[in-house]
């Protein structure tokens, strides 16, 4: 369970990014994050990451407060936690297998548990057949599924997503959300900021809209509802 | 930490030293150099003030009495100066003496008191051998208070002028590797600051799935250490063979030159080396992830 209490985010001199933002997220729930640019969305996720303080304000996941978190616990919460950019950021000396091995490999997890944990990963998200090309050898649609086994190849309880589709096509943008919702029906909570208008009204998932980094809008079965 | 990581740890810091060959090498180059340098000047202080103290163990103090002092005064003030503390020998050679080794010295045949018109020009003569050398200076004085003595001489020009010259080496030595050191641990730095700019990306993706920060530093310190030591060999292997092969000429040209071959002195600057590596390594990546490697 995520919850934030009055959370602020000030970047200096006077950026008001999120402002006065409370909300809680339950285990397992299927969220989107809506709103225009530099309404707070990717600033949402950085808080949720441990990547920035909150100003003011209380972030807990699992009932503990992550600011409280000393810096040797913050790898510990990411691993909990799985992230997917705009951008892919796969790298691009590796091949796929490799790429999502190595996010088991940095944790000192023993070779022969990984191999299977990557399969299995790369099974999840219909890349099986592409495990041994390298990044440049993919669509950016399969390279998007190669960044989204690598964030769940640990098993985490919450996947966050920043612009997953942002550089894809709308027919890909639908496969890769399918993934997701695939992910989520298995017990994984799913964050996902995205302009994808189009998914969200027609998904019919839990919407929360940020404007100007206020909370203006949380409904259970939104819609996008700005113009795209 | 598990060997497997350290293994892993070693292969990210030997890929990534390879990565930026060239820089590494000339951050290796310039710790061997500054090292190099460093143990010259160390084997050169030693051997400097090794000689300085043979010549101070071997000297005398040569005592010159008044020229018209009396043998009987003469005779007392040669038991004065032996019963001065750290006096272990005094032997008298009286003006006649002097004159008998002046004239041995110019040619047997000659009349040198003849040619000196029947006055012996030459003081009485005392040489006073000492239990410590480093208290020469304090006893000279001593002898040169006593109130028949004209003038004493203990060589001390040459021990001071050694003296001056180790002080003098200390301090350019002292500047020179620190001008140097600085210079390797600049190119440490920027070698360092280098290999973590190439691996930004993974350092990224890193920190999001959760390594920890000790992880993600490790192959950096390695990588540092690897060049510090890589130039500390290569210092110690150039200043060792150079040092053989000097005292080798020396001992064939320049027997007389006492220098250090004491190989437990010659370990230990290569030890000090060593450590002088590790230490620039260490030192140049503590300061690049301070600044480039926010973890
Ligand atoms: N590091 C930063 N320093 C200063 N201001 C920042 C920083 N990061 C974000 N901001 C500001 O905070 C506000 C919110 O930015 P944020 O990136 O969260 O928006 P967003 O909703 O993700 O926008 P987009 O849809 O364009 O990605 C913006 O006004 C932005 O300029
Ligand atoms: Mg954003």
């Amino acid at each position: 369970m995520i919850q934030f209490f009055n959370v602020s985010k000030i970047y200096s001199p006077n950026i008001i990014a999120l402002d006065d933002v409370s909300i809680k997220i339950d285990k397992g729930e299927f969220v989107f994050l809506v709103g225009p640019s530099g309404a707070g969305k990717t600033t949402f996720i950085r808080l949720l990451l441990r990547e920035e303080l909150p100003s003011r304000g209380q972030i807990l996941i699992g009932g503990r407060s992550i600011s409280r978190l000393r810096p040797r616990e913050i790898p510990f919460l990411r691993r909990n936690i799985g992230v997917v950019f705009q951008d892919f950021r796969l790298l691009p000396d590796r091949t796929v297998a490799e790429n999502v091995a190595f996010a088991l490999e940095v944790l000192e997890m023993p070779r022969r548990e990984i191999k299977p944990r990557v399969e299995k990963a790369l099974a999840r998200v219909g890349l099986t057949a592409r495990a041994h090309f390298f990044p440049h050898q993919l669509s950016g649609g399969e390279q998007q599924r190669a960044a989204i086994a690598r964030a769940i190849v640990n098993n985490p309880h919450i996947l966050v997503a920043d612009e997953p589709t942002g550089n894809l096509d709308p027919a890909i943008a639908r496969e890769i959300m399918n993934i997701f919702l695939e992910i989520n029906r298995m017990g994984t909570t799913v964050i996902i900021a995205t302009h994808a208008w189009n998914i969200v009204n027609s998904l019919r998932k839990r919407v929360i809209a940020l404007e100007r980094g206020r909370l203006v809008r949380d409904d259970r079965e939104g819609v996008y509802g700005y113009e795209a | 930490m598990k060997l497997r990581t350290l293994g892993y740890f070693v292969r990210q810091a030997w890929y990534s030293m390879w990565r930026n060959a060239w820089l590494s090498l000339a951050a290796m180059a310039s710790v061997a150099v500054s090292l190099f340098i460093l143990g010259a000047f160390l084997l050169l202080a030693f051997n400097v003030e090794n000689i300085a103290r043979t010549l101070q163990s071997n000297v005398e103090i040569a005592v010159f009495l008044k020229v018209e002092t009396p043998r009987q005064k003469a005779i007392a003030t040669g038991e004065a100066i032996r019963k001065l503390p750290g006096v272990t020998a005094v032997d008298f050679i009286p003006k006649e003496e002097g004159l008998r080794i002046l004239s041995q010295q110019l040619g047997n045949e000659h009349d040198l008191l003849g040619a000196l018109g029947g006055v012996n020009p030459l003081p009485d003569l005392f040489r006073v051998r000492v239990s410590d050398p480093a208290e020469i200076q304090t006893l000279a004085a001593a002898i040169a208070s006593l109130p028949e003595v004209e003038k004493v001489n203990y060589g001390q020009a040459v021990v001071e002028r050694l003296l001056q010259v180790i002080r003098w080496l200390r301090w350019l030595g002292a500047g020179l590797i620190l001008m140097l050191g600085l210079g390797a641990l600049f190119l440490v730095i920027l070698t360092i600051r280098l290999a973590i700019y190439s691996r930004r990306r993974e350092i990224s993706i890193m920190k999001y799935v959760g390594a920890t920060d000790w992880f993600i530093r490790w192959p950096f310190l390695l990588e540092g250490l690897f060049l510090g030591l890589a130039g500390a060999g290569i210092a110690g292997f150039f200043l060792y063979a150079g040092y053989n092969f000097l005292v080798q000429q020396v001992r064939l040209a320049l027997v007389f030159v006492p220098l250090v071959t004491d190989a437990s002195l010659i370990q230990m600057s290569i030890w000090g080396l060593v450590a002088g590596g590790a230490f620039i390594g260490i030192a140049g990546t503590y300061f690049s992830m301070r600044r480039f490697l926010r973890v």
